[in-house]
């Protein structure tokens, strides 16, 4: 009867390894293991035999069934894998199919190039000031130590404005008024930078614009000397440009600075490049703030935010700025 | 101002050296360089030659044949592009070998099949002047012993050169000059500074008269002039001026115009000091008077322009009050020297910086000599200086001087000595310097500097600020004059601490959110100038109120804007006619609306906008929620309005805590005609500074219920009077805390609704923080729900959904 039962075990373990749908192994599963298969009608046969032979029987029938269990399971497993696959391939799909769908905007230039000068500005202590694109001739010049008949105002080209007395109001022509503006409110110290747009009747072209953007930058504190504002335009240009580019200081010539300089940054092939303009806040300034120039001293460096994306990116016409061609805006 | 090398050591002979690193001192001493030229430097191979012969190139119109004789007597063919030169005239020639300035190496070669054995030159190609066109012609300007062959530079007898041009600073006056340039140089290298002698010999090129007897000279207004002084050349020759002179004008950027003219520009350059020249024969009895104008008194200037002038103008008058001259900035046309003049009344003045820049600004009337006069000239021994110098230069050239000249005074700056603390100086540079070493540096410029002990005991310095520095008066100012001198580059550097620590203000956080927010759902930031032409505000059917500019660039840019509509309009236009399309714009600026009564300034206010063309009002309202979250704007509602520029219908007010902040919905349709753009275009514009200056909402932690929920979905059929913002809040103030959330899911328009009327359908979330809800609890605040949608008129209920 054993005998029998082994050889129906293998040809079980044959045909359910070559088994190709779970009806035909539903059938199997009948066939083999159900009520009438030749393992149930073993078992319930062992009933007859003799006690010496009922347990050896029994044990042997018992390995056989699991045999076949185990090899139904294992052609159920292999059924479900491979259905598996199938579908899986069914739901094959090519995602390069799918890119550059969803569309993240972009920051203009002008703005990534402010974000971080501020950053750098702040990580050096420095608080972020703001003030008005039109301004008054106080705070754009008198204030500033650029009384009327100055032949210094004639160099702003101002863009004036049809309000109040003429050229009494005016589109500001740089950022030195927010220094003005601060300073009348706040009493030192101050460590601010005031980023902005400034406007001058400069004709569009490749590389000007009639409104543009600046950074100014104004400390008054104690003590503060000349050597502080070379070593305050040397962190921000290392911390700024990279730590390889270096900075320098000549003597120049802004009627709200004494002493004044332009400052210059190194540049790879060991030229200079003109940044900006700087210089000992004059003591006319302070005192037109309220300011005592012999308990406070101070210095303000000032210079163009555009021109740092221009080079940056290497533009050759700063109008892109301005254009709005998205063309232009989506490649930063 | 243009400086040359070899007119600089007229005045200090120890300025030599490499030119590149003269140019780094005069830089770092504020004189910026902003252009360097080595002239007369010309290469070894271009020789003097003679056109022996011209012909046409037989296969080229551009281009000729010329022959000519570089000293060896044979006649080489050169094809040439220029056609100025005549036979007999002598060039300079390059032969094949030689490598010119611009590294170009001169071959034989062909050109249209004729050879071409070397190059002519122009002036700029061998670095001998600007000039590129035509071949320089050098007939005049060679040697006596000059041979064909022989090197260019010898057979002109130039002497290599070098040409700064120099930015000066409004407060050098004295590096208007020559030798104010060189006074800094000299200082700066360590080398002798003095003035020749320009005092005429007594050879006969002086008379006897006495110019006292000449002249009178009046200033009526001292506050005007602080010295004039004048005298008398006779026998003078109009005619043109020796080549060196020329030449060193030519190269100081000044046209030569004739001897007088000539002079008087030279001696201006050389020495900083302007100076006039009139026909003394137009002068009766040589006397002259120096008072402000009047208004309505007019002057033809040497132009020829009739000018008028304004009160405060400084003039010069004959004795019958006869204008002839305004003071410092152009002389009249009364009394110019002609071709028939034969003596000249020099004036050498001084007047009030002021006063000059006001009459040049009103005039529009900048010149070589008030842009000296503004800045502020000399008013000390530069004057006697530069008459002197004028006299010799002329009688150079046959005139004869009178003796002396009269000086007739006005008020002049206060030159005494000034106290100045060395600790002072330290303490603004961060050095530390001695009183003598600052001392050392300023007497090296001709300031006098004396170290003196203070009452303190500190060792301070008396400074006698020179007459050519007008701008230079205080502490500071010789402050910075030490500091030039010292070298700003030996200034220590260090870096202040402040005991504030940095960042952004709360509003310039929140702007960079909002920036995010736009980005993160696909706009692009844009940045238009501000700047809209007349008529633009009313296209965009808005209020034409805009601040206009007095001096606009052109009408386009001629009107501050109001609104960032307009702007974002034009982008839109812009990019859809150059085929660009999806576009979602976003732009944070300033506008500028009329000033409130009693200001000055307009009422400028940081806009927001954001623009999305081929969207439709709810996209502009997805992305006010979106700005509502990020920012925690309380209380945000939208008011039914027709706000001017939008779609009459499909637009709304934004009120946020009950304040206005802006509008939202779609551009009106004729709006976007008139801008020719593609739409609709969904629009939002929100005052930035009042929405994140304002309240914000709590962000205070409210508990999450642990216990189930219920969905209950409810349709009504809703008139169109009613908007679904009214409904979800009468569903909400029925439900009050169990109502967990409102959501409307769905709205229909169509056949199955009344006419005037669509299906708002709600799901609507009940929960209780403290237990589960029973059916009839829910039940029950299911119904308060449905009766306080319903109270309203034209609300009912359609049944569940």
């Amino acid at each position: 009867m054993i005998e029998t039962l082994r050889r129906t075990a293998v040809e079980a373990k044959a045909r359910l390894a070559e088994v190709e749908d779970l009806d035909a192994l539903a059938e199997l599963d009948v066939e083999f293991l159900g009520k009438k298969s030749a393992v149930t009608l073993a078992k319930r046969r062992l009933g007859s035999l003799d006690p010496g032979q009922r347990r050896t029987a029994g044990q042997a029938v018992n390995e056989i069934r699991a045999e076949i269990e185990t090899a139904v399971e294992s052609a159920r497993g292999r059924l479900a894998q491979a259905a598996r696959v199938l579908q899986l391939e069914a739901e094959r799909l090519d995602l390069t199919e799918f890119r550059k769908k969803a569309r993240r905007g972009s920051l203009h230039l002008v703005t990534q190039s402010r974000d971080r000068l501020e950053d750098v500005f702040v990580g050096m202590g420095f608080t972020v000031a703001e003030g008005p694109e039109v301004e008054s001739a106080w705070y754009n010049f008198e204030a500033l130590n650029i009384p009327e008949w100055h032949p210094a105002r004639g160099s702003f080209d101002t863009i004036f404005v049809d309000l109040g007395e003429p050229e009494e109001v005016m589109l500001r022509s740089h950022t030195s008024p927010v220094q003005i503006r601060t300073m009348e409110k706040q009493k030192p110290p101050i460590y601010i930078v005031a980023p902005g747009r400034t406007f001058r009747t400069d004709t569009a072209d490749a590389t000007h614009l009639p409104a543009f953007n600046q950074i100014e930058g104004l400390v008054v504190d104690r003590g503060i000397t000349m050597g502080d504002l070379a070593g305050t335009i040397d962190e921000f240009v290392r911390a700024f440009f990279g730590g390889d580019v270096e900075s320098r200081l000549r003597p120049s010539y802004f009627p709200f600075t004494e002493p004044s300089a332009e400052f210059d940054i190194s540049r790879a092939d060991g030229t200079w490049l003109e940044l900006g303009g700087c210089g000992m806040v004059h003591p006319n300034v302070l005192r037109n703030c309220g300011i005592d120039p012999d308990e406070w001293q101070g210095f303000a460096f000032g210079f163009g935010i555009d021109r740092l994306a221009v080079m940056r990116h290497e533009l050759d016409d700063i109008r892109e700025l301005v254009n709005n061609d998205v063309r232009f805006l989506r490649q930063f | 101002m243009r400086v040359t090398l070899s007119w600089l050591r007229e005045f200090a002979p120890g300025i030599h050296g490499d030119p590149v690193e003269l140019s780094e001192t005069l830089s770092a001493l504020g004189l910026t360089v902003e252009d360097m030229t080595l002239i007369g430097d010309v290469v070894d191979g271009v020789v003097l030659a003679k056109v022996l012969d011209l012909r046409p190139h037989p296969a080229a119109d551009k281009i000729q044949l010329v022959d000519v004789d570089a000293g060896d007597g044979e006649a080489r063919q050169v094809c040439c592009g220029a056609f100025n030169m005549a036979v007999g005239d002598l060039i300079p020639f390059a032969a094949p070998g030689t490598v010119m300035p611009d590294g170009l190496k001169i071959q034989q070669r062909k050109m249209r099949g004729e050879v071409s054995a070397g190059m002519c030159c122009s002036g700029a190609e061998i670095g001998l002047s600007d000039d590129h066109e035509g071949i320089l012609v050098l007939n005049d300007r060679v040697v006596p012993e000059a041979e064909l062959g022989m090197g260019v530079a010898a057979a002109i007898g130039a002497e290599p050169d070098v040409l700064w041009d120099l930015e000066v600073n409004a407060n050098r006056p004295d590096a208007m000059s020559v030798a104010g340039v060189a006074r800094d140089l000299a200082a700066a290298l360590g080398v002798d500074f003095s003035f020749p002698d320009y005092r005429v010999a007594d050879d006969g090129s002086r008379n006897d008269e006495d110019a006292d007897e000449l002249l009178t000279v009046e200033i009526l207004d001292p506050t005007l002039c602080g010295r004039f002084a004048a005298t008398v050349l006779r026998g003078v020759t109009v005619g043109a001026s020796p080549q060196w002179m020329a030449d060193r004008l030519e190269l100081a950027g000044m046209r030569p115009v004739n001897s007088i003219v000539d002079i008087s520009n030279y001696v201006m350059l050389e020495l900083g000091q302007p100076n006039h020249t009139f026909d003394l024969a137009a002068i009766p009895n040589g006397r002259l008077r120096v008072r402000r104008a009047v208004p309505g008194e007019r002057l033809t200037t040497l132009d020829g322009l009739e000018r008028d002038l304004a009160a405060g103008d400084g003039v010069i008058t004959n004795e019958s009050d006869v204008i002839v001259s305004l003071a410092g900035v152009m002389g009249g046309a009364n009394t110019e020297i002609s071709e028939q003049t034969t003596d000249v009344l020099l004036e050498m003045a001084w007047w009030d910086p002021p006063t000059i820049s006001r009459t040049v600004k009103r005039l529009n009337l900048v010149s070589e000599a008030s842009s000296r006069f503004r800045r502020g000239a000399d008013w000390g021994e530069s004057i006697d200086r530069s008459i002197q110098r004028f006299v010799q230069l002329a009688a150079q050239l046959g005139a004869t001087a009178v003796s002396g000249f009269v000086d007739a005074a006005g008020n002049t700056p206060d030159r005494s000595p000034l106290s100045v603390r060395s600790a002072k100086v330290n303490g603004l540079l961060g050095t530390e310097l001695s009183a003598t070493e600052m001392a050392g540096y300023l007497s090296s410029v001709g300031f006098g500097a004396e170290v003196v002990t203070s009452d303190r005991g500190a060792e301070d310095l008396a400074v006698t600020i020179p007459t050519w520095r007008w701008d230079t008066e205080t502490e500071t100012d010789v402050a910075e004059e030490v500091a030039r001198l010292h070298g700003y580059e030996n200034i220590a550097r260090t870096v202040p601490r402040g005991e504030l620590p940095g960042g952004l203000t709360d509003y310039q956080v929140r702007r960079r959110s909002v920036r995010q927010v736009l980005v993160g759902c696909g706009c692009d930031e844009t940045f238009p100038m501000p700047f809209l032409a007349p008529g633009d505000l009313l296209r965009a059917g808005l209020e034409d109120n805009g601040v206009t500019l007095s001096n606009p660039l052109v009408a386009e840019q001629s009107v501050l804007r109001t609104s960032l509509l307009p702007g974002q309009l034009k982008a839109i236009a812009y990019n859809q006619s150059h085929r660009s399309f999806d576009l979602r714009f976003f732009e944070i600026g300033h506008v500028f609306l009329p000033p409130p009564t009693g200001r000055l300034l307009p009422d400028e206010r940081e806009h927001l906008a954001v623009a999305l063309a081929g969207e439709e009002a709810p996209q502009a309202v997805a992305a006010l929620d979106l700005l509502e979250r990020e920012l925690g704007l309380p209380n945000v509602v939208l008011r039914s309005a027709s706000p001017p520029g939008l779609h009459a219908t499909r637009s709304a007010e934004v009120l946020v805590a009950g304040r206005v902040a802006g509008v939202v919905g779609e551009v009106d349709p004729l709006v976007l005609d008139n801008y020719g753009v593609a739409g609709p275009v969904a629009w939002l514009e929100l005052d930035l500074g009042g929405l994140l200056g304002g309240p914000r909402r709590s962000r205070k932690y409210s508990p999450v219920s642990k216990y189930p929920s219920s969905d209950i979905d409810l349709a009504f059929e809703v008139s169109d009077e009613v908007t679904a913002a009214a409904v979800e809040g009468s569903l909400r103030k029925a439900g009050q805390a169990l109502l967990a959330g409102v959501e409307l899911f769905d709205v229909y328009r169509g056949e199955a609704m009344p006419a005037g009327t669509r299906s708002l359908a709600y799901r609507l979330r009940f929960q209780a923080h403290d237990r589960t809800l029973t059916d009839s609890e829910v039940a029950d605040v299911r119904r308060a729900c449905i009766d306080a949608a319903t109270r309203r008129d034209g609300v009912c209920l359609r049944g569940l959904v």
